[in-house]
């Protein structure tokens, strides 16, 4: 047990400052640091400006991209720096999710297809998983791919697909067979988003923003080697991309600095003879989730530890995701409660960062996050899916 | 002890219910919500033709002289229908004030029209520094003359857009959180000086940040006598927080009661949701806690007019309550509907942000906890 950092892992630290200092653009870091949604653009940009210095895909062998490896703690120190400078958070759908299924389930000819649009952020992927009719119960899906000819018919309803407006590609769960036993009739397919007969529809969120959607698909065709894995084998590269989507949910790092925000800001807020930060009602909260939150970053830490030698994220992964979203809304909601009436004003997404609105300059985009994450309960599997999860696979039950 | 209401109570109720029903649905609210002023002004001479407006008006000043049980009821059902129109801001909020100790003038210019519907009114007693507390006041109104010059800021001031007339806080005295030194002033919101600021809150409704700068008013404008201001604010907040909640208790029994429809129809893993039992567990919390609420509404609107020495104390433990439970109920809600909650277009998300502004409005859990506790 040894929790102090080497020396290569302190000049390696340097190293990412001194990058970010350099390279990390202004703009970008302007409207970040306003919390105002970015542009497509500046998104693709600033993941083209890590994946040139090795430092986008760190999760894919090297074998795929052609990056030094970087140890746990390195990639620790990476996301933490990352944080610091409140970078964005990498969109995950193509560099986290699809790319692992391709270079572990696909044929050669698909890695070569695929993956370097992916790391160079050339591609824009989302996830057609959900349905109107299938959301907890994934398997009971009903999209269907019919044979005819050399490809595949395509028909029927994905819905809450995140930054489906903006995707090139969509990776989908599909039903190419009815079975007995519903999870072996589907598969995983890539379908290219101009195919005709593909239609989005955008999906208002509550916090006033368009980020997810229901896509149509309706006489799609698509080729036959466009199937990742065999026909069937669709339910069991799922489970594996979850265990992926959920080992990254808990984004300590950025927790952290949203704590340290919030002390920060609070500390600032005049409440009677001193300050918000000192009232002991608020304080007291602050520090029950900054305890909470190291908690689980260290149960983190122990999970990747033992990923590190050869383990895989089980369904402690699911301890991560209800943890870290957890926290993700509490730490929203704090923020929410710091600004008092000022959490009130409603501005829409691209009035946020404008000079219109009203009270601090903090304060726009304080309301709209807290509702927005409302989500982080929901998705990736909701918070009571992961708990199903625990009993049954860590406690037996 | 009785939990009854007198037939003139069940009348209302029953008006009020009916109102919501025929002319409320969701489709109609979010238009209304969605238009520039944000309510329906229709409706507002409906409620002025139905009584609504002067309903707990003193009879001696042109109202019906009904007691706050009335009020709570109207509000409850207009929690149900999540109401846009301004009823408490203008009517509960300001009017309520108004009626107790408006000068005779003030009365006679104020009274029938508001009661008519022809004008709106605001109460602006929030500063950017003064989070709950109703004694932090800088804005400053100086004696000059025959006049009153008020300057200084007020935040979030709801139903500001569209309010005729503005019940402004401000130091005539003493030290920034001095309850003694706070007056309160009648003013016309197109005064020289005074320039408004309108915004859309997250619960649809509309509010202002007004700025105050060398407002010049006439000596009646001031309402009560000088410096003696904050007594007659606190007691008008306490009204509206009686009223806010009772607005939270309708909210919350159409939350719980939608939710569980929801899961009754959603069907999952080949069952309807509900069956699962940690979901039911859930709603039954959610029950109980909007039962609690209802429970504390009643105990404290009576207290109230009743004038027990004990209140305040009720008020504030109420207001802790509904801010917790609210809370509980809204995000839970959500939470039980999946991605559908989080939809624009489902009315559960909309409720939940009403609940999550009336959880902060005039003080929130902690803020009343303390007050409770000091009591
Ligand atoms: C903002 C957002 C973005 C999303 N992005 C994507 C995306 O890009 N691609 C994609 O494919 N999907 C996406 N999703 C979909 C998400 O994965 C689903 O919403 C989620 O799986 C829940 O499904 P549902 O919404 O149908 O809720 P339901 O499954 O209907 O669940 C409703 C409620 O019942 C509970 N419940 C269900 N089953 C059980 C059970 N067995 N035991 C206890 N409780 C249960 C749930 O926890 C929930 O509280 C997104 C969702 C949101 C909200």
């Amino acid at each position: 047990m040894d929790l102090t950092f080497s020396n290569s892992d302190l000049s390696f630290r340097k190293e990412v400052v001194a990058f970010l200092e350099e390279e990390y653009p202004s703009d970008i870091k302007e409207k970040q640091d306003k919390r105002v949604p970015l542009e497509k653009e500046e998104i693709i940009r600033w993941q083209k400006i890590l994946h040139g210095k090795g430092w986008f895909a760190i999760n894919w062998p090297t074998e795929y991209s052609g990056y030094q490896d970087l140890s746990v703690t390195e990639k620790y120190i990476l996301q933490e720096e990352l944080a610091n400078v409140n970078a964005p958070t990498m969109i995950p759908f193509g560099v986290g999710m699809c790319a692992p299924v391709i270079y572990s389930f696909g044929t050669d000819q698909q890695k070569e297809k695929y993956l370097p649009s992916i790391l160079n952020s050339d591609v824009w992927w989302c996830q057609g998983y959900s349905e109107p009719g299938s959301g907890s119960d994934l398997a009971s899906l009903k999209t269907k791919a019919e044979t005819k000819d050399e490809n595949y018919l395509v028909n029927g309803t994905k819905t809450w697909t995140t930054l489906a407006q903006h995707a090139d590609w969509i990776f989908c769960l599909v039903r190419t067979e009815t079975t007995e036993i519903k999870q072996e009739g589907i598969s995983f397919l890539l379908i290219d988003m101009k195919t005709p007969g593909i239609e989005v529809k955008p999906i208002i969120t509550i916090d006033g923003s368009h980020e997810v959607n229901m896509v149509y698909f309706d006489n799609v065709e698509v080729p036959k080697e466009n199937l990742v894995g065999k026909e069937g084998q669709g339910w069991n590269i799922a489970k594996f991309l979850l265990a992926h989507e959920r080992s990254g949910i808990a984004g300590i790092a950025a927790l952290k600095r949203e704590l340290r925000r919030l002390k920060d800001l609070s500390s600032d807020i005049q409440l009677g003879e001193g300050t918000l930060i000192d009232d002991p009602q608020f304080r007291s909260k602050i520090e029950e989730t900054e305890i909470e939150l190291t908690a689980t970053e260290f149960t983190e830490l122990r999970t990747l530890a033992a990923m590190s030698h050869g383990g895989s994220p089980g369904a402690e992964s699911s301890i991560l995701k209800i943890k870290g979203t957890e926290l993700q809304q509490t730490i929203s909601e704090l923020f929410v409660e710091m600004l008092g009436y000022y959490a009130h004003p409603f501005y829409l997404e691209n009035e946020l960062g404008s000079n219109e609105t009203v009270g601090p300059d903090y304060a726009a985009p304080v309301m709209p996050h807290y509702l927005n994450f409302r989500k982080v309960s929901i998705y990736g599997g909701s918070n009571e899916i992961q708990r199903n999860v625990i009993s049954k696979a860590i406690l037996g039950l | 002890m009785d939990f009854t209401f007198n037939e003139e109570q069940t009348l209302i109720q029953g008006q009020v219910e009916q109102f919501i029903q025929k002319e409320y649905d969701w489709e109609t609210r979010q238009k209304l919500s969605n238009s520039d002023l944000g309510f329906g002004e229709k409706n507002w001479k409906t409620f002025a033709e139905l009584g609504w407006l002067g309903i707990s008006v003193s009879e001696d000043n042109g109202g019906f002289g009904g007691s706050a049980i009335e009020t709570m009821l109207i509000m409850e059902e207009f929690g149900k229908g999540l109401v846009v129109e301004p009823f408490l801001e203008t009517v509960v909020m300001s009017l309520g004030l108004l009626d107790r100790y408006g000068s005779d003038q003030q009365i006679s210019d104020v009274m029938s029209e508001v009661i008519n519907g022809k004008i709106h009114l605001a109460l602006a007693y929030a500063e950017p520094q003064s989070r709950f507390n109703l004694s932090d006041v800088v804005t400053e109104a100086k004696k000059e003359g025959d006049n009153f010059i008020i300057n200084g800021f007020k935040s979030v001031v709801m139903n500001g857009p569209v309010a005729n007339k503005i019940i402004i806080s401000a130091r005539t005295s003493g030290k920034q959180m001095d309850k003694k030194g706070v007056s309160l002033f009648l003013v016309d919101s197109n005064t020289a000086g005074l320039t408004k600021t309108d915004y859309k809150t997250v619960d649809g409704r509309r509010a202002s940040d007004i700025n105050l700068e060398n407002v010049t008013i006439s000596n009646d404008s001031l309402i009560g006598s000088l410096d003696k201001g904050f007594g007659l604010l606190d007691e008008a907040i306490d009204r509206s927080i009686l009223a806010i909640s009772a607005e939270a208790v309708g909210a919350m029994e159409v939350l719980y009661k939608t939710t569980v429809e929801y899961t009754k129809t959603r069907e999952q893993f080949g069952t309807p949701i509900g069956k699962f039992q940690v979901l039911q567990h859930r709603m039954v919390d959610m029950f109980m806690e909007y039962e609690q609420c209802k429970s504390l509404l009643y105990m404290a609107t009576m207290k109230n007019e009743e004038g027990s020495l004990d209140a305040k104390k009720a008020i504030s433990g109420l207001k802790y309550q509904v801010g917790k439970a609210g809370k509980f109920v809204g995000q839970q809600s959500v939470q039980l509907h999946g991605g559908m909650g989080v939809t624009d277009e489902l009315n559960v998300g909309h409720y939940f942000k009403r609940l999550t502004t009336i959880g902060t409005i005039f003080g929130n859990a902690d803020f009343h906890l303390k007050q409770y506790t000091s009591l």
